[in-house]
C-alpha cells in the first residue's frame, strides 16, 4: 500500500490558515506530525508513505525536529505503531540544512527522491550505506547478493555476517524492507 | 525623585551598556526618565532594548523623544513609539506611523508572545530579505532561507524560555563606523527568565562551582544545552550559530550580567564579557555583513 502526504496541505489544515507556507516553530511541527500520525494510524498493513515537501517554502530546525526526527524516531523504535516506511520527496537544499541537523542530532537516516534520483541520507555506517546502495541497485537482494555486488567474497561467512548485520540495521532504520526472505530498499521502483 | 537616564547619541548593543550602568544602582521601583533627546541613531538592538528596559521596571518610566526630527521619524517608522506608548509615559512630539507611509526597514519592531507571531514575522520578512540579501549584501541565494530560519529560531527562544513576551526587529543599513559595509541585523530582546534561570529550571540541573550567567550562556549558545530533558531541544541557537559562521556574521547573546559572542574576523568584540550591569531576560543579536567586493564570503 502506498500513501502520499503533501506536507503543505497538512500545514494548511493544521494552522487553519492559508497565509503561511513555512514550516516554522515547534508547536506547528508537533501539530503537523500529529496529523501525519493520524493518517498513518488508519493503515494496519505495511505501507510506504511519500512525505512530500515540494510546496513547503522553508522548514526551521525546531519544526524539522518535530516533523521529521520525531516521526522517524517513533517508527525506528522497538515497538513501532505500524509497519510504515517513508520516502521523502521535494526536499530541496533550502530544507536540507534543518533536516540534516536533526538527523545528525538523533543519529537517523532517511530516503529521499529528487528528480527521479533516490538516495539515502543521514547517519549511517559505511557498511550500511554501501549495503543500501547495493540493495537499491539490485532491486531485491540477500546478504550474498549484496556482498557480490560490492565485490566482496560472497562465500566468506564473515563477509556474509557483516552484510547481514548491515541489512538488519537498515531494516530497523526502516530504509530497507524484508520481503519474502529478500531485502528491498525503500524507493526501489516496482518492477 | 526622578533619575534621568541619558541615552547615548548612537545607541547599539555596546552603547546600551551605558544605559544599563546608569540604571544598575537604582532600585526597581525608582522613577526613571529615559532621556533620548540627544539620540541621533539607534540599531534594532538599541530600540528593542529600550522597550525591554521599561518592562523591567516596577514603576512606569518616562521617555523623552529624540529632538532631531529625522531620528524621531526613523524611530517612528520602526514602530518604536507605537510600542513605547504601552510601556513608557512619553514626553515630546513624534510622528505617528500612519503619517509616515511605507517603512523601508526589513521588519518593524514586532511583539513576540506566541507561536503564530513567529509565523507572521517569518512570512513578512521572507520577501524583503530575499531582495536585500541578494542585491544589497550580495550573498549567495542560499543565505536567504537560512536567514529566515535563524530569525525563526531566535524568536522561538522567547516563546520557549522567556516566560513572557519580547520584541524583534530586523533592519538593513550601511555600518560605516565599524565595517564600512552593509549589514542586516536581527535583534530579539525580552525581559523574561534569562538563560541562567531557564537552565536552572531543568529537572536535572546541577549547578557547577562556576555557575553564573556566563556559564549559562556558554551552555546554551556553545553547547546547545536546553532546560528540557528532551535531547531534541537546544538545536535552535546552534543552528543560528552555524548560519552566522557560514556567512561570516556575528551572533551575540546577553543575559543577566554576561554577554557571549561568536566573533568574526572583521570585529574586535570579546567572545565573553562578564560582570556587566544586570539586565533581566535575554537579548540576542545577529549581524550578517555584505560580501566583500561582491565576492561571496562562502
Amino acid at each position: 500500500m502506498m500513501n502520499h502526504i503533501d506536507i503543505s496541505s497538512v500545514l494548511r489544515q493544521t494552522l487553519a490558515c492559508d497565509l503561511y507556507s513555512n514550516l516554522v516553530t515547534r508547536p506547528t511541527g508537533a501539530a503537523v506530525r500529529g496529523q501525519i500520525e493520524l493518517m498513518l494510524g488508519e493503515s494496519t498493513d505495511r505501507a510506504l508513505t511519500i512525505i512530500d515537501f515540494t510546496q513547503v517554502s522553508m522548514i526551521d530546525i525546531s519544526c524539522a525536529d518535530e516533523v521529521v526526527a520525531k516521526l522517524l524516531l517513533r517508527y525506528v523504535s522497538d515497538s513501532p505503531p505500524n509497519d510504515a516506511y517513508f520516502l521523502f520527496r521535494g526536499v530541496m537544499g533550502d530544507h536540507w540544512d534543518s533536516i540534516e541537523t536533526v538527523l545528525e542530532r538523533h543519529g537517523l537516516a532517511l530516503v529521499i527522491v529528487h528528480e527521479d534520483r533516490v538516495q539515502v541520507v543521514g547517519v549511517l555506517s559505511d557498511d550500511e550505506r554501501h549495503a543500501w546502495d547495493a540493495t537499491y541497485r539490485l532491486g531485491r537482494a540477500n546478504a550474498a547478493d549484496v556482498a557480490a555486488e560490492l565485490g566482496a567474497d560472497a562465500d566468506d561467512p564473515a563477509v556474509l555476517r557483516q552484510m547481514g548485520d548491515a541489512l538488519d540495521a537498515l531494516c530497523r532504520k526502516r530504509l530497507v524492507m524484508p520481503v519474502d526472505g529478500w531485502f528491498v530498499a525503500v524507493g526501489t521502483p516496482r518492477g | 525623585m526622578t533619575t534621568v537616564i541619558t541615552v547615548p547619541p548612537s545607541l547599539d548593543d555596546h552603547s546600551f551598556e551605558q544605559v544599563l550602568e546608569q540604571v544598575a544602582p537604582l532600585p526597581p521601583d525608582a522613577k526613571l526618565l529615559v532621556d533620548a533627546r540627544h539620540a541621533r541613531w539607534a540599531s534594532p538592538y538599541g530600540l528593542t532594548a529600550l522597550l525591554t528596559l521599561a518592562q523591567t521596571r516596577s514603576e512606569r518610566p518616562t521617555f523623552a523623544v529624540p529632538e532631531l526630527e529625522e531620528t524621531a521619524s526613523y524611530w517612528a517608522r520602526a514602530a518604536f513609539f507605537q510600542y513605547a506608548e504601552s510601556v513608557y509615559d512619553i514626553v515630546g512630539a513624534y510622528p505617528k506611523r500612519r503619517e509616515l507611509g511605507e517603512s523601508n526597514v526589513l521588519l518593524e519592531i514586532t511583539p513576540i508572545g506566541k507561536s503564530d507571531d513567529v509565523h507572521s514575522v517569518v512570512g513578512r520578512v521572507q520577501e524583503r530579505a530575499q531582495r536585500i540579501i541578494k542585491t544589497e549584501l550580495k550573498l549567495d541565494p542560499k543565505a536567504i532561507i537560512g536567514f529566515a530560519m535563524t530569525l525563526s529560531e531566535v524568536c522561538q527562544n522567547i516563546i520557549e524560555h522567556a516566560g513572557q513576551g519580547g520584541w524583534v526587529a530586523v533592519q538593513s543599513y550601511r555600518w560605516t563606523k565599524r565595517l564600512g559595509r552593509r549589514v542586516v541585523v536581527i535583534a530579539v530582546c525580552d525581559a523574561g527568565l534569562g538563560f541562567r534561570k531557564s537552565l536552572e529550571s531543568s529537572p536535572g540541573h546541577l549547578a557547577s562551582d562556576r555557575w553564573d550567567d556566563a556559564a549559562a550562556l556558554e551552555e546554551a549558545v556553545i553547547r546547545g544545552v536546553s532546560r528540557f530533558r528532551d535531547r531534541s531541544r537546544g538545536q535552535g541557537l546552534a543552528g543560528a550559530r552555524n548560519y552566522v559562521g557560514r556567512w561570516n556574521g556575528k551572533l551575540s547573546a546577553r543575559s543577566g550580567t554576561a554577554r557571549i559572542a561568536i566573533v568574526p574576523s572583521w570585529d574586535d568584540d570579546v567572545p565573553l564579557a562578564e560582570g556587566l550591569s544586570p539586565f533581566p531576560g535575554a537579548q540576542v543579536q545577529v549581524i550578517i555583513p555584505e560580501a566583500v567586493s561582491g565576492v561571496p564570503d562562502r
